[in-house]
C-alpha cells in the first residue's frame, strides 16, 4: 500500500511487458578491471563481494558510459565498495548517502547515481532521506545490502533484525519488529522496488540492472549474508549453509501470495512494484520551464 | 575488588554502579564495547535499567533528554562523528539543565574516515555547556563516570567524560572497581530538581522571547539571555563543585586529589608540557628522560577542560618560563584551542606580562598518528632551545 497522497502513479499491472533486463554475467576478466584492488576488508564468506559484482555486471551488461557512473556509498562494511571499485565514487557519512546523491543528480541529471548502503545506513541513521528520496521519486538507485545486522560495528542489532534475533544488542532476543525495506520504499513512493539475493546471482544483476534502468527512485534490497555476525548469531556461521538458507527463504515474486507479508523463512524475490510517476529533477525542469514561460507572457 | 579490563568496560561498570536507570546508544567504534557491555548487563538483570537500541546518536542523545526529564538518571556514549551528529542536542541538553552523563571514546572526525583516535571530537563541543573531564588511564575513567553523575546532579549540568579511543577505550590495565554500597554513599539517588509530573503539570523548554516578561502566573521570568547567564554562572561555580566532590570521593574511596589539574614535577619546573587524557602519562616517561639530561621539565595535565580551571592552570605554570601545548585538536584556522585557553589564563592571571612564560602550540597524534615518546622527547629536547621545526605538528610528513 502506497503512504502517499495526491500521487500520480500509475502502477503497471502484474501481466504487462515491462521485463527485467536480461543480462548475461560477464567473464572475471571483463569485471577484473572495475576493481582498484583485490583487497577487501570482507570477512570470508561475505556476500559483499557477490552483491558488488553484481552490481558490475548490471553496469556492464546495461552498457553505461563508465564515465557517467558514480556510486556514493554510506558507512558500514558494504559501504567500502566506495574503495573498491573503479568508477567515481563518494563515501559519504554514515546515513547521509542519500542525500549526498541527491546533490550529485541535481548538480548533473545527466549521471547515473547508484547509492549502496547497508540496513543500517540506509533505514536506521539514514531512514528519514529513504522515505524522502522515495516521496520525491528523484532518479537515484537504491542498492541496499541488508544483512540484518550492523556488520561493520561488529554485529548489533538493526531496523531489519527480525523480532526474536540475536545481536550483541539483544543478546537474548530482540523486542522489536522488523522492517520489510521493499514495502517500505514502496509504501513511501518509490516507483521501482525489486529484491534479490546473493544466492540467486542472475537474478541479482537483473534487479539491479532493472533498477539502474528505471527512472525514477529504484529500491534494490540485496539479501545479504553475514555468516560472521548476524549467521553465526541466528542462522549459521557456514557461508554455503546460509545461501542455502536463501535458496529455500526466497520465493518469486509471482507465487506470492496477494497481501502476504514477509516472515524471516518466506519473502517475494524480483520485481516487486514498478510504476510510473514525475520523476524530481525532471519535474523541477519542467516547472521551471513553464514559469519562464508564464513570465515572458 | 581489583581487575584487568578495558577502558570501555571501566566505563560500563561506572555507569553501572551508578545505578543509571536509562541508556540510549548507537554503537560506533571505539565506543561500541562500551554499549554492548551495558546492554549485556542489562539483559543479565545485573542492573535495573532500560536500553534504548536508537537508530542514531541524535535520537540517543534526544531519548536521554526526555528520560531525564522525567526523572531518571540517564546516559549515553559515542564517538567522532556521532558525537558530531548529536550536536543539535548537546547544546540543548546544557540549555535544558539536564543532568546527563555521557562517555566519549575520543576518535577523530571524518572526513576523511579515520577511526582511530584524537580529541577533535569532543574539543568540537567545547562551547556547548557541557562539563568535559579528560580521564588519563582506566582508574580515573571508572571514578570520573561515577563523580560525573554527582557532579551533573550537583549541578543541573550534562557531564561528557572523555578517555582516548583505542589506547585507553580498547586496552586492558589493572584498576579498582569501588563498592556498590561505598557508592550509594557517595552517589545519593537521584532527585531531579524538576521532573515532569502530571499531579503538577509544567512546560519544559517553551520559547522564550529576547525581553523579559511575566509567566502563566503573572510573576516575572527569566528571558532567554537571563537563562543562558545562568548557564555561565553556574558552569564558573562548578569548578569549585569539582574539586568538592572529588574531595568527597577521595574520603570514601582515597583516591584523587588533582582533579582541575594534574601537576607532575611542576614545583622546581623551568618548562612545563600540558596535555591531556593518556598523553599526559606517555609525556611523563619523557619528562623523566629530559630530567636526567639535567633539564627543569614538568608535565601538566589538563584533567577539566570545561568549565575551564584557568586559575589552576595559571597557578601551575606560574614561575615556568616557557610552556608547551600539545595537543590532539586544532581550532582550524588558528591554534589549538587547550593552547588559546591557557594564553588566556595566563594573560588574567599574570599581570606583570614580563614574568609570563612563552607559550608554544604543538600538535600530536591526529587521526591516530602514532605519537612515540622518542619523538616527543626530540621535540622538547629541541623545543629547551628554542628551535621546535616548524609546524610544530609531531610526525607530520610533508
Ligand atoms: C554518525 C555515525 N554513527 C555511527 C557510526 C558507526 N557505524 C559505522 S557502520 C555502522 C552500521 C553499519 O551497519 P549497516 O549500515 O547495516 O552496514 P553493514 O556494515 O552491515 O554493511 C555504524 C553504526 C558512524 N560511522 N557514524
Ligand atoms: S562483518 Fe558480516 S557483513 Fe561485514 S564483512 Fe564480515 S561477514 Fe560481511
Ligand atoms: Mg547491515
Amino acid at each position: 500500500m502506497s503512504a502517499l497522497i495526491d500521487e500520480q502513479r500509475i502502477e503497471s499491472p502484474p501481466e504487462s511487458d515491462y521485463k527485467l533486463p536480461r543480462i548475461n554475467p560477464h567473464k572475471t576478466s571483463e569485471i577484473v578491471p572495475w576493481l582498484r584492488t583485490p583487497k577487501t576488508i570482507w570477512c570470508p564468506g561475505c556476500s559483499n563481494g557477490t552483491i558488488t559484482r553484481a552490481l558490475i555486471d548490471a553496469i556492464l551488461g546495461l552498457e553505461l558510459d563508465a564515465e557517467k557512473v558514480v556510486i556514493v556509498a554510506g558507512i558500514g562494511c558494504s559501504g567500502r565498495i566506495a574503495q573498491y571499485l573503479e568508477y567515481s565514487t563518494v563515501h559519504a557519512a554514515h546515513g547521509r548517502a542519500l542525500a549526498v546523491a541527491t546533490g550529485v543528480k541535481v548538480a548533473d541529471p545527466s549521471l547515473r547515481v547508484v547509492v549502496a548502503m547497508g540496513d543500517g545506513d540506509c533505514s536506521a541513521i539514514g531512514g528519514n532521506h529513504f522515505i524522502h528520496a522515495a516521496r520525491r521519486n528523484i532518479d537515484l538507485t537504491a542498492l541496499i545490502f541488508n544483512n540484518s545486522i550492523y556488520g561493520m560495528t561488529g554485529g548489533q542489532m538493526s531496523p531489519t533484525t527480525h523480532t526474536g534475533d540475536k545481536s550483541t544488542t539483544s543478546v537474548h532476543g530482540n523486542v522489536e519488529a522488523a522492517f520489510d525495506l521493499s514495502e517500505l520504499a514502496h509504501a513511501a513512493g518509490a516507483t521501482f522496488v525489486a529484491r534479490g539475493t546473493a544466492w540467486a546471482y542472475r537474478q541479482l544483476v537483473s534487479v539491479i540492472a532493472g533498477g539502474i534502468a528505471h527512472k525514477g527512485f529504484a529500491a534494490v534490497e540485496a539479501m545479504a549474508a553475514c555468516p560472521v555476525y548476524y549467521g553465526r548469531f541466528n542462522l549459521t556461521a557456514d557461508p554455503a549453509e546460509f545461501l542455502k538458507g536463501q535458496k529455500e527463504h526466497a520465493v518469486p515474486a509471482s507465487k506470492f501470495e496477494e497481501g502476504e507479508s514477509r516472515l524471516h523463512e518466506q519473502y517475494p524475490v524480483g520485481l516487486l512494484h514498478h510504476g510510473e510517476r514525475a520523476e524530481f529533477v525532471t519535474s523541477l525542469a519542467r516547472v521551471r520551464e513553464e514559469a519562464q514561460e508564464a513570465l515572458r507572457g | 575488588m581489583h581487575i584487568i579490563e578495558t577502558g570501555n568496560v571501566a566505563a560500563a561498570l561506572g555507569v553501572k554502579l551508578a545505578g543509571v536507570q536509562v541508556v540510549a546508544a548507537y554503537p560506533i567504534t571505539p565506543q561500541t564495547p562500551l554499549t554492548e557491555k551495558l546492554s549485556e548487563l542489562i539483559e543479565a538483570g545485573e542492573m535495573d535499567a532500560r536500553y534504548v537500541p536508537v537508530e542514531s546518536e541524535h535520537s540517543a542523545l534526544a531519548v536521554c533528554i526526555g528520560a531525564s526529564s522525567a526523572g531518571a538518571r540517564s546516559f549515553t556514549a559515542t564517538s567522532a562523528n556521532g558525537l558530531l551528529y548529536m550536536h543539535e542536542q548537546v547544546h540543548w541538553a546544557a540549555g535544558a539543565r539536564l543532568p546527563i552523563v555521557m562517555c566519549v571514546a575520543n576518535r577523530a572526525v571524518g572526513a576523511p574516515w579515520n577511526i582511530w583516535n584524537d580529541h577533535q571530537d569532543s574539543i568540537s563541543q567545547r562551547d556547548t555547556g557541557w562539563i568535559q573531564i579528560y580521564s588519563c588511564d582506566h582508574q580515573q575513567i571508572i571514578d570520573d563516570t561515577l563523580k560525573a553523575f554527582r557532579l551533573a546532579e550537583t549541578t543541573s549540568i550534562p557531564v561528557m567524560v572523555c578517555y582516548d579511543g583505542y589506547l585507553l577505550s580498547h586496552t586492558y590495565m589493572p584498576f579498582e572497581v569501588p563498592e556498590q554500597e561505598k557508592v550509594e554513599q557517595f552517589l545519593p539517588p537521584f532527585h531531579p530538581s524538576y521532573a515532569l509530573d502530571p499531579s503538577s503539570p509544567a512546560n519544559l523548554n517553551t520559547v522564550t522571547l529576547p525581553e523579559i516578561r511575566t509567566d502563566v502566573h503573572g510573576e516575572m521570568a527569566h528571558g532567554y539571555m537571563e537563562i543562558r547567564y545562568l548557564l555561565q554562572e553556574d558552569l564558573r561555580k562548578a569548578v569549585q563543585v569539582v574539586e568538592e566532590i572529588d574531595a568527597a570521593f577521595q574520603e570514601i574511596f582515597g583516591r584523587g586529589g588533582a582533579p582541575l589539574v594534574e601537576p607532575y614535577r611542576c614545583d622546581d619546573a623551568e618548562y612545563v608540557v600540558v596535555g591531556m587524557g593518556s598523553l599526559t602519562y606517555q609525556l611523563w616517561d619523557v619528562i623523566e628522560t629530559l630530567r636526567t639530561e639535567g633539564h627543569k621539565i614538568g608535565v601538566l595535565g589538563v584533567r577539566l577542560y570545561r568549565p575551564f580551571p584557568d586559575a589552576a592552570v595559571a597557578a601551575a605554570l606560574r614561575g615556568a618560563r616557557g610552556v608547551f601545548v600539545m595537543e590532539k585538536a586544532l581550532s582550524y584556522g588558528y591554534e589549538g584551542a587547550l593552547c588559546s585557553d591557557l594564553k588566556s589564563a595566563l594573560y588574567d592571571h599574570i599581570p606583570d606580562k614580563s614574568r609570563a612564560p612563552f607559550v608554544k602550540g604543538l600538535v600530536a597524534g591526529i587521526g591516530g598518528r602514532e605519537i612515540r615518546t622518542a619523538d616527543l622527547t626530540d621535540t622538547l629536547r629541541s623545543g629547551l632551545v628554542g628551535s621546535i621545526p616548524e609546524p610544530g605538528w609531531i610526525g607530520i610528513q610533508l
